[in-house]
């Protein structure tokens, strides 16, 4: 492997590729835009970026950035980065995708990737919607939606992301507005240095098929973006009513408050994650058979065989 | 079973010759055990297979395990031989019955001149068949009696090991050997009450009872010890020395030994292997992985083949690397998870969306399980594609003896590229093979490459031109194409032209193989070859069918809606050949060397 000779800086222009194919004024451009300032901040080496997506039209992202990427199928962007995150400790990984992929077809493995808490972050770009197959109901659809498989409006009750992250035991969950860039970046810029599954979830507006839906949470369009008081631990009077970032509890009432509700991070904890402990498996196994060659291995399994 | 002057068939064994001493040698012998699952018989079969490997013979094993999780009939069959042993026998020469069911659901499996040695603890009505001797022994409370009174019935395996072991004259050291070096590990107490129960077993004089005893002749001495093992295990180390470092799977009958003993072994070599919550989660990491740079494995059983479909196209698209073990089991559904049938051929080769060529092997027997592993991983890597190992239920569970691999002209060290690619890196070049630049990878052109599924240009920017698209199915085609052209003509065993041509493809090479032995010695001009290489298949085939009045292809799937079996019919839309004509069966257990020999006649006329 060689590298370049002087690492020079990376800068917005090196992490831009294609242009968007998204629409005019679609949210998931400012996620864009937030993500690129994040690495422009945080100066990972240029080739250790590693950009994973299902499908759906927030899930083109690793096209748009110019790194190592993978457009996979549609639900299973997290299984895969998994298997990266697990074999390759240098890099780092970041998966993309909105709520169909993630809550819906892909709800099964971000159960499972929040369990194992695979050192990646996740950033789902949650819209209530279908858009790439222009309008169907979605996971996150609210009831009475009306969608072209729901002519007169969803009936069914729906997912409830920052309380499915916090039961799967995510490590990090963050919830954070499209239009309000500032906040994505530092809730962004925590969910990366988080050693473990860190998720955002991004309240990005679909302006073709569900125009307005996230005005509520938008001060400019005369809605309120209401964050999270985090406890500032100064045994203060205040900070008592302040958010424990540590209690499940208090991420679940979060969870739990009227829609628009309240934006940042709910819950973060400190828990080994599946990277640390499959390499202490593998440290330990090594350890016990020393420098004994792949011959010596498979030779020693086929001496007990005789 | 047979004396050692005939030709090693047991089939065509004249009758055995007794010495002067009541001691008949004997070359081959077909024994089966037939009890419950939980009684351990196939520990015993274990065990004699072992010391077949240990002693020049040759072996083949065949068991039932019923798909319950405690408990069930279940029968052990092991033939062991010092001539070449094929298949594990049509008929037994001697059955161990333990249990009434046991006696009745198996005496019609003895051949005639067979001997069943039966519980007489527990058998108690006895058919009177003319040529059968039986022989009553108290299985049961013989061992109890020997170990002591609160043993019940653990330790009657190792009692009948014991017996068996005298009767045949085995070479007792090499099997207390085994014993202590395989019981010992379960403690003290176990040990000494197995030894107990063997050496009871071991002196009961069943010799005076039968009148006679019989030496099974140990095979030519000085080849070296054989290994003895089953053919998942063989595939699993075939998987290790070809370079697999990394997999991901779920469990499901009969995969699932293979994914235990990768997750147990991979980290020894610093990898890694994820039991995953689905199929398709176990295919996407897997896929992770082959992304990141290694070589990666993934596995299943029919239905959960079945489920990763999606996915082996995204790799066929992508051109990921891949290796997929299916460990074929009774379809179609959930089918017959613990029986036989290669009723996958065509799953595996057509079963995704799109056109998605790939690669297709299956391995013959249990050796070339090892073999097939390391093949797969190679052509994996050298193509960039999916490639799909077609074992079997038989296959994975059945113990065979073989020639320890020669590991330093196989083994293939995992190797994870990172050379920086220069400006002129297109990942999926129209002229060659593509190879990715796995992630960490520096891009001297500054332009970093996406892995993708959607039809693509040669840098792997998405495009939906129809001339992209049909240059690049052709590219994807003609890869796998040119691996047919490299593949050289399976080796004809038996006739290299005649009346009949046998094709088979699988685990059913050894009866397959008899067959043709057996209708050879009856005078009739036959030949077979066995194809390891399904897709792609290898080319000038129609040379060989030319030479034979009838290409009949034998396998273990249905005839279909036009009569014939899933290779046939590839091989049918290959060659427009209506000469191609099929023995198939679905009834999940292995061909009998009788039932060829039978369906070909009818064939044949």
């Amino acid at each position: 492997m060689s590298a370049p000779a002087e690492p020079k800086k990376l800068t917005k222009k090196d992490l831009t590729a294609d242009h968007p194919t998204w629409c005019p004024g679609c949210g998931d451009f400012a996620v864009l835009a937030a993500f690129y300032k994040v690495l422009e901040k945080l100066q990972f080496p240029h080739e250790k970026i590693c950009t994973i997506a299902g499908i759906g039209c927030s899930s083109r992202f690793p096209y748009f950035v110019n790194s190592h990427g993978v457009h996979f199928i549609h639900g299973r962007a997290l299984p895969l980065a998994t298997g990266v995150s697990l074999s390759r400790p240098d890099l780092h990984v970041f998966a993309f995708g909105g709520d169909g992929d993630g809550y819906s077809i892909g709800g099964n493995h971000l159960d499972h990737a929040a369990r194992k808490n695979v050192n990646l972050t996740y950033i789902v770009m949650d819209n209530f919607v279908y858009g790439l197959t222009k309008k169907q109901t979605s996971p996150t659809s609210p009831k009475g939606f009306k969608s072209k498989t729901d002519p007169t409006g969803a009936i069914d009750q729906p997912i409830n992301p920052m309380k499915k992250l916090v039961y799967g035991g995510a490590s990090f969950v963050a919830r954070t507005h499209a239009a309000q860039v500032k906040h994505m970046m530092a809730v962004f810029e925590r969910a990366i240095l988080h050693p473990g599954f860190s998720v955002v979830e991004v309240l990005s507006e679909c302006v073709v098929f569900y125009p307005g839906i996230f005005d509520d949470g938008n001060p400019r369009k005369g809605g309120d973006f209401e964050l999270i008081d985090e406890k500032r631990w100064d045994d203060s009077e205040e900070d008592k009513d302040r958010h424990d970032v540590g209690d499940e509890n208090a991420a679940y009432q979060l969870a739990t408050l009227q829609y628009p509700g309240k934006f940042g991070v709910f819950y973060e904890t400190d828990r080994p994650t599946k990277n640390q402990l499959e390499q202490q498996w593998i440290d330990s196994s090594k350890e016990k058979v020393g420098d004994a060659s792949t011959a010596d291995l498979i030779g020693s399994r086929f001496a007990s065989m005789k | 079973m047979s004396a050692s002057a005939t030709s090693g068939n047991p089939e065509t064994s004249e009758s055995p010759s007794a010495s002067s001493d009541g001691i008949t040698e004997l070359q081959n012998a077909v024994i089966r055990f037939a009890g419950n699952s939980q009684d351990g018989i196939q520990t015993i079969g274990g065990f004699l297979a072992r010391l077949a490997g240990r002693s020049a013979r040759e072996v083949m094993t065949y068991m039932t395990i019923p798909s319950t999780i405690s408990g069930g009939a279940s029968i052990f069959q092991v033939h062991l031989g010092s001539g070449e042993v094929l298949s594990a026998g049509d008929e037994a020469d001697f059955l161990v019955a333990f249990y009434q069911d046991s006696y009745n659901n198996h005496i019609d499996s003895l051949k005639q001149g067979g001997i069943c040695i039966y519980d007489s603890d527990h058998v108690e009505e006895l058919q009177e068949i003319d040529g059968i001797r039986h022989v009553g022994i108290p299985i049961t409370s013989t061992t109890v009696e020997a170990i002591g009174g609160s043993a019940r019935d653990r330790g009657k395996n190792i009692f009948v090991l014991g017996l068996v072991t005298q009767l045949f004259s085995l070479n007792k050291e090499k099997l207390t050997s085994l014993i202590d070096k395989q019981l010992g590990r379960k403690g003290e107490g176990v040990l000494r009450n197995a030894m107990l129960a063997f050496d009871s077993g071991f002196a009961y004089p069943i010799g005076d009872l039968l009148g006679e005893g019989f030496d099974l002749r140990e095979g030519e001495q000085g080849k070296g010890d054989k290994v003895t093992t089953d053919g998942n295990t063989a595939l699993t180390l075939g998987l290790l020395a070809g370079g697999v470092r990394y997999g991901a799977g779920y469990p499901i009958t009969p995969w699932s030994t293979i994914m235990e003993q990768l997750r147990s072994e991979l980290p020894k070599y610093g990898g890694l292997f994820v039991q995953c919550e689905d199929e398709l989660a176990a295919v996407s990491m897997a896929l992770g992985f082959a992304y990141a740079g290694h070589t990666s494995v993934t596995g299943s059983s029919g239905p959960g083949l079945s489920l990763k479909m999606e996915a082996l196209s995204y790799a066929t698209m992508a051109e990921l690397p891949i290796v997929v073990i299916n460990v074929q089991r009774g379809g179609p559904s959930t089918g017959l998870p613990t029986s036989v049938e290669q009723s996958d051929l065509m799953q595996a080769i057509y079963g995704s969306h799109g056109d998605c060529p790939r690669i297709v092997l299956a391995p013959k027997n249990v050796e070339d399980c090892f073999y097939v592993g390391v093949e797969a991983c190679e052509l994996a890597r050298k193509y960039s594609c999916p490639v799909i190992v077609l074992s079997d239920q038989a296959l994975a569970t059945r113990i065979e003896a073989f020639v320890e691999p020669d590991l330093s002209s196989v083994i293939c060290e995992a190797v994870l590229d990172q050379d920086a690619r220069g400006e002129e890196f297109k990942p999926y070049p129209l002229e060659g093979l593509t190879k990715h630049s796995p992630p960490g990878t520096h891009m001297e052109g500054g332009k970093y490459p996406v892995v993708t599924g959607l039809e693509h240009d040669e840098w792997g920017h998405p495009s939906g031109s129809p001339v992209t698209h049909a240059r690049m199915n052709a590219k994807r085609r003609d890869k796998i194409k040119a691996l047919g052209e490299e593949l050289s003509l399976p080796e004809i065993y038996g006739d290299e032209s005649g009346e009949v041509l046998l094709i088979g493809w699988g685990s059913t090479w050894g009866p397959i193989r008899e067959s043709v032995n057996r209708l050879r010695e009856s005078g009739r001009e036959v030949g077979t070859f066995h194809l390891r290489h399904l897709n792609p298949l290898p080319n000038g085939l129609e040379d060989v069918f030319a030479r034979y009045k009838h290409v009949v292809v034998v396998e273990m799937n249905d005839e279909g809606l036009y009569g014939v079996g899933q290779l046939a019919t590839l091989l049918r839309s290959r060659y427009c050949d209506p000469k191609i004509v099929s023995i198939c069966k679905t009834d999940g257990l292995t061909y009998k060397v009788r039932e060829i020999i039978e369906r070909l006649n009818a064939i044949t006329g």
